[in-house]
């Protein structure tokens, strides 16, 4: 009897503690943003000025059309990449696939700001191959604007729907198509009545993912974007107040890109809910020889999207090597670039990493604690719980940034400008989906492992501990190395709540970028992606499989 | 529109390893012809050479004068319902039944006739616009048998389609698999390692090992009168014991071990005497008298209609390395169970049990033909 009542007050302070946390750091800052979008900036009475404003000028509706209309092209784009990839990867035998499946994943998991940033150095106005070609007397159309962010976005997010599709066609068990072709279906006509809805699904998911990257991200506009306005960039400079803005306009903008992702979010979750069905595959799809000129297209395609994948990653390293002079990269090859870095950025690095080895922490414990509640104590509050925390989920990274600061800014709770609220925010972005790969972790554990321990006579919260979290642990660990990876890379929102103290490498890459200092971006840039290769094949090792799906 | 199939000298090879060395097989017209035998003996490979989705290293196999090795799988117009259903997730039950029309371009209300009629025949009309996620295992075995019949293909082909169902629900899928064959009347190829089933729901059973065909025969056959030892005891137990021939004035006896002596005039006329066998008793086939093989009881179990019993006989009267040595008594006919340490006398009947050839490979009961 006795014991009963402990099991049940640990659970509920762990409850309880939770919900403290998330009414501070996350209920009361998008509460606090929503609301004061409908404050006036001057006065701060209430009124519907900012949305008013909002609509009415042609200036701010494009940049949300823009938005859009670039979200929709990329998502299109990086569609038509991904697939047929994903297929020729799983269906013939890929010379080097090992290999290439690295590449995919080194530029998924890369910021895209990186990208922008070396297609810059190789197709910007004084890059590489302009430079190049006008010496041949071609001239190349401007990477500045929608046409730029379209090459980075794509080549930079069409990994996800590789990935993802590639997934779900290893589910695919070979029966189901043994029995297309017993009925009479061969060739291409399988691929369209069978494979392609079959994956479909997993298809929508990673267009969803696709999209909220694409539409939430800050560093690709403000680097290439120039007269191309989109949502971020805006919310940005209205809040940052270059041209004198308003932190209510800006919040105002922010709930709108909130209102538009969540619609988005909830359309992707009833389409998957209504058409969703589960596949086992006991016997998966095995790749064939692919011969003749067949073969050697499939190839020419794969490694040519592989390259383009992987150039910006090397222009980067290769730059970082080159001799400077007044920023200006010059012949020869020197280290000055990382010099520099290491006599002026140095606090940038150790920032990264400290930031972001207390904020996975806490993802992990604080992941394992909620999808316990919400997986093993199954009550209207744990299900709230839970369905707070995928909050951040559709709440873009620039526009989390200004919550916090907004909320955080005055006493009672000052932490603008701290460390800490460099942390929280890296938490909570991460937050979701360390917290959805741990529920389905803990679905396949069974209760009676803990229930045994329990019955032996140990208590509740260090049963927890001892058996239930032990055996979570390997899959939450590789869970955790991806979250980390994309926190080290995080810019979006760190660039909205950075000081010259609490700079991140990645804020301190797009500074040096903006200031044109290419040099000390480029050595930056490759501290970063080693730090992520390096990452990635840790995980490649703890997890046993090059499977990154977030 | 159903074809008999020749299967004649196929062989199947992975690289090196043989798996089909040489097989000949006919299989009839309209008729549930089983391919029975332990995992790993090629039954399935055997069947999937049959669809089309593996290749066939030598030899042919025709539907009826038609020789079918190079046509693809989508050409042959086969049926098949696999282990795992195979049910297109994506799909509604109907859906997934009319995808074979769909691909044959069949009219719309000629194709829903069809459909409705099949349905109607599995027993699914009820669960046709589910998802097939949300029907039991039986109910996707229906549908799965639904979509390989409504295309009427000239076989239909079975691999293993009752081996995910539980045993109640195994039984009952069994006799509607046997039901709609007839009623549809196609020749079908059915793959199990279940001997029980295959007794059941076959017209004609081929017993395999190791890529070879031990012997074909009617379920009847193959039980009462099988070809070697193997058939013998993978088809039911089979007690297995030493004897010798003995000729004598005109009869054939076998004599045990121990002595006990018994005439067998079903003997084949090329025995000699002398000549070791190899005697195969079902557990059913002792009756206990005053004399014949003495035993003890070792151990019982009782399961209702008949307990079985576990035996040990004297020293070198049975075969070694038998996994038990059995006797069942129907309790329908004796009032006495016995007791465990009980000393018996059992007799086997002499026009049920079989005699083999020292080296088990064959039987030597007249009539016994390993191809029926």
């Amino acid at each position: 009897m006795s014991k009963k009542k402990i099991r049940w007050d640990f659970w509920n302070i762990i409850t309880l503690l939770i919900i403290v946390v998330f009414a501070i750091c996350l209920i009361y800052p998008l509460l606090n943003l929503f609301l004061s979008g409908f404050k006036d900036t001057e006065t701060q009475a209430w009124s519907l000025a900012n949305y008013a404003k909002f609509f009415s000028k042609k200036y701010y509706t494009s940049a949300l059309a823009n938005s859009f209309k670039l979200t929709i092209c990329v998502t299109v784009v990086a569609i038509i990449l991904g697939v047929p990839l994903a297929y020729f990867m799983s269906f013939y035998k890929i010379r080097g696939k090992g290999l290439l499946e690295i590449f995919f994943i080194i530029s998924m998991m890369s910021p895209n700001f990186i990208g922008a940033y070396s297609w810059i150095l190789l197709l910007g106005r004084s890059g590489t191959v302009t430079q190049f070609l006008k010496g041949i007397g071609i001239d190349m159309p401007s990477i500045y604007g929608f046409g730029g962010m379209l090459l980075v976005f794509s080549l930079k997010l069409y990994p996800f729907i590789y990935m993802y599709v590639s997934g779900a066609l290893k589910k695919i068990d070979v029966a189901l198509t043994e029995a297309a072709e017993s009925l009479g279906c061969g060739g291409i006509r399988k691929v369209f009545t069978l494979i392609m809805p079959l994956v479909t699904p997993t298809l929508v998911a990673a267009a969803l993912l696709v999209f909220m990257n694409c539409m939430a991200d800050f560093g690709t506009p403000a680097l290439i974007g120039e007269g191309y306005r989109v949502m971020p960039t805006l919310v940005y400079s209205e809040f940052v107040g270059e041209s004198g803005g308003s932190a209510n306009f800006a919040a105002c903008m922010a709930t709108i890109m909130v209102f538009v992702t969540a619609v988005v979010f909830l359309l992707q979750k009833w389409y998957v809910n209504t058409k969703s069905f589960t596949m086992s595959s006991m016997r998966p799809i095995v790749p064939k020889k692919a011969g003749g000129l067949q073969g050697f297209l499939i190839h020419l395609y794969i490694y040519l999207l592989a390259g383009l994948s992987i150039i910006p990653q090397c222009m980067v390293i290769y730059t970082s090597f080159k001799a400077t002079k007044m920023q200006v990269f010059v012949d020869g090859y020197s280290l000055e670039s990382y010099e520099k870095v290491f006599s002026t950025a140095i606090q940038s690095i150790k920032n990264t990493y400290l930031y972001c080895f207390f904020a996975i922490l806490i993802i992990i414990v604080v992941g394992m604690l909620v999808a316990y509640l919400a997986v093993r104590r199954k009550s209207w509050l744990t299900s709230l719980i839970d369905t707070i925390a995928m909050f951040p989920y559709i709440v873009p990274g620039s526009v989390l940034g200004i919550t916090l600061m907004i909320a955080f800014n005055k006493p009672p709770v000052l932490l603008a400008g701290t460390a800490v609220i460099m942390i929280i925010s890296l938490v909570i972005r991460r937050m979701a989906y360390t917290l959805r790969s741990s529920s389905a972790i803990l679905y396949q554990i069974s209760p009676s492992m803990e229930e045994a321990a329990i019955s032996l006579g140990d208590s509740p919260a260090s049963s927890f501990v001892k058996v239930t979290a032990k055996m979570m642990m390997p899959g939450v660990l590789s869970g955790a190395i991806l979250s980390w990876i994309t926190l080290i890379n995080e810019l979006s929102s760190s660039v909205m709540l950075y000081t010259a103290r609490t700079r991140t490498m990645s804020v301190a890459i797009y500074n040096e970028v903006i200031r044109a200092s290419y040099g000390t971006a480029a050595a930056l840039a490759t501290i970063l992606t080693l730090t992520t290769v390096v990452s990635l094949l840790i995980f490649f090792k703890v997890s046993g499989s090059k499977d990154v799906t977030m | 529109m159903s074809v008999s199939i020749g299967i004649e000298h196929v062989v199947k090879k992975y690289g090196d390893l043989t798996i089909i060395p040489d097989l000949s097989a006919q299989i009839k017209n309209g008729e549930f012809f089983t391919l029975l035998g332990p995992s790993g003996c090629g039954k399935t490979t055997l069947l999937r050479m049959i669809a089309g989705f593996n290749s066939i290293e030598g030899g042919q196999i025709t539907f009826d004068e038609t020789v079918i090795n190079d046509i693809p799988a989508q050409k042959r117009n086969i049926g098949m319902v696999f282990q795992s259903y195979a049910i297109f997730p994506h799909l509604t039950v109907r859906q997934n039944v009319e995808y074979g029309l769909k691909i044959r371009r069949l009219p719309k209300d000629e194709m829903k006739e069809k459909v409705d009629d099949i349905l109607r025949v599995v027993k699914i009309e009820e669960y046709q616009d589910r998802l097939p996620e949300r029907l039991s295992g039986g109910q996707q075995q229906r549908v799965a048998l639904a979509r390989a019949i409504v295309i009427h293909p000239q076989v239909l082909l079975m691999d293993e389609p009752l081996s995910n169902l539980d045993a109640k629900l195994r039984i009952e899928m069994r006799s509607a698999i046997r039901e709609v064959q007839k009623q549809v009347g196609i020749t079908t190829v059915y793959v199990t390692h279940d001997q029980e089933e295959a007794l059941a729901i076959s017209d004609r059973i081929a017993v395999m090992k190791e890529g070879e065909i031990q012997q074909i025969g009617t379920p009847q056959d193959i039980y009462a009168r099988p070809y070697n030892v193997f058939v013998s005891t993978f088809i039911g137990h089979s007690n297995l014991f030493h004897a010798k021939v003995r000729l004598q004035a005109g009869t054939r006896n076998v004599v045990f071990r121990n002595g006990y002596e018994t005439e067998m005039p079903n003997l084949v006329d090329e025995v000699k005497d002398g000549q070791d066998v190899v005697m195969s008793v079902r557990p059913e086939e002792f009756s206990i008298q005053d004399q014949g093989l003495a035993c003890e009881i070792m151990n019982r179990t009782f399961l209702g209609k008949y307990t079985n019993y576990f035996l040990k006989f004297g020293e070198g009267i049975a075969l070694e390395g038998q996994p038990s040595l059995e006797y069942s008594q129907d309790l329908g006919h004796v009032d006495r169970i016995l007791e465990v340490g009980d000393r018996i006398f059992l007799r086997p009947n002499p026009n049920k049990i079989n005699v083999f050839t020292k080296e088990m490979d064959q039987s030597l009961i007249k009539d016994v033909t390993k191809y029926e």
